[in-house]
């Protein structure tokens, strides 16, 4: 692949990492293991430390930081969209939101500089888990047929339509659904990547190649990578946020069917 | 022209027509999308300018319209990348 004369690596070498540790195993680890695991160690040390230091009453440091995060998935998640008794479902939506986000943030932090998200496992794992989750709510909410009948025969339409209207509620429900939950996150980060890749390799070879391509560099690729650096913490959190009110409208609308 | 392409290698041209379908398949997947994306953002700002106070509403079915009609550019995003060589 060649993009305007510049050595640019195939896009595998970009997403691809060797293993650090047990290498060959099931439990190999590579550098997009070891930042989900971090991420995960963020989220737990984030809301643990929080949930001790219960007393004091004007919050601070993390604290501030869990019930911020708490206040925002409550706020404009969790009451928009599935309504006061989707309060249970705060902790899931929660934890999902800072995991996504800060595994989505390594993206634009320097010397990590890789959205774990656009690995494609962990994005298609929750969204399997959001499946289970949203289905098994339908269920208990609904009972099993009448889950079915409201999600295959939405109710308001002609009963002739129904013919197409059902297999096309078939396959968006219960089979697409997941995967564009997933493939939503994973190609924006992967789009994102790409994006940063590029415009780094345009300002090392303009820099390299120098003469007029210090005046290239410093004019043009270095501040549209900044510009995307930027761009790119905004995708991060839009993204986390995305995959979570995704979440919650799917749940939702198990939960209360329309009528 | 002709001479060009017979000399041509068939799997240099192979690879060359998958580059082409490769940026032609993203670049007409996303015209839809774009289209979609501006028509909800739009209608959304209009609102939001009426009624301010509704704005938090708005915004949260603001956000899910973008997502469902972003898919689809996704996915020739998606298809892209398969088709390079």
């Amino acid at each position: 692949m060649n993009v305007l004369a510049l050595e640019f690596p195939p896009v595998n070498h970009l997403f691809d990492w060797p293993s650090i540790w047990f290498d060959g195993t099931l439990f190999a680890i590579n550098k997009t293991v070891l930042i989900y695991l971090g991420s995960m160690l963020v989220t737990m040390v984030i809301f643990t430390l929080a949930g001790r230091q219960r007393d004091s009453l004007v919050p601070s440091g993390v604290q501030h930081v869990a019930e911020s995060g708490v206040t925002f998935v409550e706020e404009s998640v969790v009451m928009q969209t599935i309504g006061p008794d989707g309060k249970k479902f705060m902790p899931f939506l929660t934890t999902m939101f800072f995991f996504i986000l800060f595994s989505n943030i390594t993206e634009v932090i320097p010397f990590l500089q890789f959205p774990a998200n656009s690995r494609m496992a962990i994005p298609i794992t929750l969204a399997i888990v959001v499946w289970c989750i949203y289905n098994f709510v339908g269920v208990q909410s609904q009972g099993f047929f009448g889950y079915l009948k409201n999600s295959l025969f939405p109710p308001g339409v002609p009963k002739a339509l129904y013919i197409i209207v059902t297999p096309i509620e078939l396959v968006s429900t219960f089979v697409v659904r997941p995967f564009s939950l997933a493939i939503r996150l994973w190609a924006n980060m992967v789009a994102g990547h790409l994006l940063l890749v590029t415009f780094a390799i345009l300002s090392a070879t303009m820099w390299d190649a120098g003469g007029p391509g210090y005046a290239g560099a410093l004019v043009l690729s270095w501040p549209m990578l900044i510009l995307m650096t930027g761009f790119e913490i905004l995708v991060s959190v839009l993204q986390a946020f995305i995959f979570t009110i995704l979440t919650a409208v799917y749940i939702g609308g198990s939960m209360h069917p329309e009528h | 022209m002709l001479n060009l392409l017979a000399e041509t290698d068939p799997g240099e041209m192979l690879e060359g027509l998958k580059a082409i379908g490769a940026g032609l398949g993203y670049g007409l997947a996303a015209i839809g999308p774009g289209i979609g994306i501006g028509t909800v953002v739009g209608n959304a700002i209009s609102a939001m300018a009426r009624q301010p106070e509704s704005a938090g509403m708005v915004r949260t079915t603001m956000f899910l319209g973008i997502a469902f009609t972003e898919a689809l550019a996704l996915i020739g995003f998606v298809v892209f990348i398969l088709l390079l060589p």
